[in-house]
């Protein structure tokens, strides 16, 4: 077992997942309680990654975050270094790929709370902030952990983009899905069918533990 | 007092007032579906009318030409409706704690203690909502209202859940309260006997319109005939 490659996952996905909640939280409280008619646009562009080939998702990255473009040289001068082939490019890329997986949940969980909830906390002069914290996130906390969950073994499982804008650089970029490829090209199918068990039971804990809490909510 | 001008198009509904509600209680009512909720949701700052202004003592709450639109929160104005609409994770004294500034915090004990004593519910400040009963919450959902000490208070068949004795004492403990801070209160109801039991001004509505405005026995003469008939014939 490479466990350099399964921390390095590990680590991936619990800092993708905490940036996604922070980016998320407010973006899906915007889709919902929000007027603009721009909303929609926004809503389609936060749900790309789930129709977009992680491939084409992790070449436009690799473009955009290169020399080739302003952006990237911009960026490049003001961190010091490319941020393709590095860890901190995969945590970009994996925030932007499990992005749908983390606004989803929250855009469902938020668009349940009963309206007249929202429109009494607004009465009693909540600014939209304030709303988020103190009445959607609480009230809808298990679209919290679902979000949190998916967004986790999302990243965990992700595959096209690391290998676009991360490579295969051990402790850096090397997670456990390159991993198993590696395994699987050297006909190395035994240490394959560990990588691959440790995988699948990362996911099946992760959704046990998510239908749980939901069916403990359903029955309260 | 309240000036008021709005047009709202809601699916074939279309309200359609132009008032002035100057008394410190009115009652506006009216039959189901005569857009008695919908004004004081776009009072309340809750929904937008179509066109139209709103002013509450020379302020501005909304001007559609000039796109003001005051927010909820910062109308100085309180909406109590027929659902209590209470936090359910919270419990009754964070519910109407809730309400009060931030800056307040020294005071909001205070201000949590009279909402609910003035309400009669001060022995539910410990309890979660789903552990109220129907007029409990209401009850709480006044407290709650008038815990941010509003200018304008708007009632929509807040009692429903209240048997009549409870809610007319209810409404007695409130009136000195509310004229005590100067508070202009609107009471919706779809009951005449509600309108005859105050002396407050009598909107009457019908289909979107205010058409007529005045006290209750002359607003609802041809109510207060029938109301009389049905106990005679009872």
């Amino acid at each position: 077992m490479d466990w350099q490659a399964f921390f390095l996952t590990l680590r991936l996905a619990g800092l993708t997942t905490a940036i996604l909640l922070v980016v998320a939280i407010p973006l899906a409280a915007w889709i919902v309680l929000g007027r603009s008619r721009w909303l929609a646009g926004l809503e389609a562009l936060a749900a790309l990654p789930l129709v977009l080939p992680p491939t084409v998702l992790g070449f436009f990255l690799l473009v955009l975050l290169g020399p080739r473009t302003g952006f990237g040289r911009l960026l490049i001068g003001v961190i010091g270094h490319p941020l393709a082939f590095s860890f901190s490019g995969l945590v970009v890329g994996s925030v932007i790929y499990s992005l749908p997986f983390a606004v989803q949940p929250l855009v469902a969980g938020f668009a349940s709370v009963d309206p007249v909830l929202v429109d009494a906390a607004r009465l009693l002069g909540a600014r939209p902030a304030r709303l988020v914290r103190t009445i959607l996130v609480p009230l809808a906390r298990r679209s919290l952990l679902a979000a949190a969950v998916l967004s986790f073994l999302h990243t965990v499982g992700e595959f096209g983009v690391v290998l676009m804008l991360g490579g295969d650089i051990p402790g850096a970029t090397r997670t456990l899905s390159i991993v198993l490829y590696n395994q699987v090209e050297n006909f190395d199918y035994s240490a394959a069918g560990r990588t691959a068990a440790l995988l699948l039971g990362l996911s099946v804990l992760a959704l046990v533990a998510i239908y749980s809490t939901s069916s403990r909510g359903r029955r309260a | 007092m309240l000036d008021l001008s709005l047009d709202a198009r809601r699916g074939g509904f279309h309200l359609e007032i132009s008032a002035r509600f100057a008394a410190p209680l009115t009652v506006i009512f009216g039959p189901s579906g005569a857009g008695k909720s919908t004004l004081l949701r776009c009072l309340a700052g809750l929904d937008r009318p179509d066109h139209g202004r709103i002013l509450f003592h020379g302020t501005v709450l909304t001007d559609s030409a000039l796109r003001t639109y005051l927010p909820p929160g910062r109308r100085s104005c309180a909406l109590v409706t027929q659902e209590p609409a209470l936090f359910p994770h919270m419990k009754a004294g964070s519910n109407v704690r809730y309400g009060i500034p931030e800056k307040a915090a020294g005071v909001w004990v205070k201000r949590v203690e009279e909402a609910l004593e003035l309400v009669g519910a001060s022995d539910l400040i410990d309890r979660f909502p789903r552990e109220l009963s129907g007029g409990e919450a209401q009850r709480v959902a006044l407290a709650r209202a008038i815990a941010v000490e509003p200018r304008l208070l708007l009632l929509d068949e807040p009692f429903s859940a209240l048997d009549g004795t409870a809610a007319d004492a209810l409404l007695e403990r409130l009136k000195p309260w509310l004229a005590e801070r100067n508070v202009q209160t609107l009471i919706v109801t779809h009951d005449a006997t509600d309108a005859f039991m105050t002396d407050a001004e009598v909107a009457l509505m019908k289909q979107g319109r205010v058409i007529a405005q005045g006290p209750a026995t002359e607003v609802l003469a041809t109510e207060r005939q029938r109301l009389l008939a049905h106990l005679q014939m009872g």
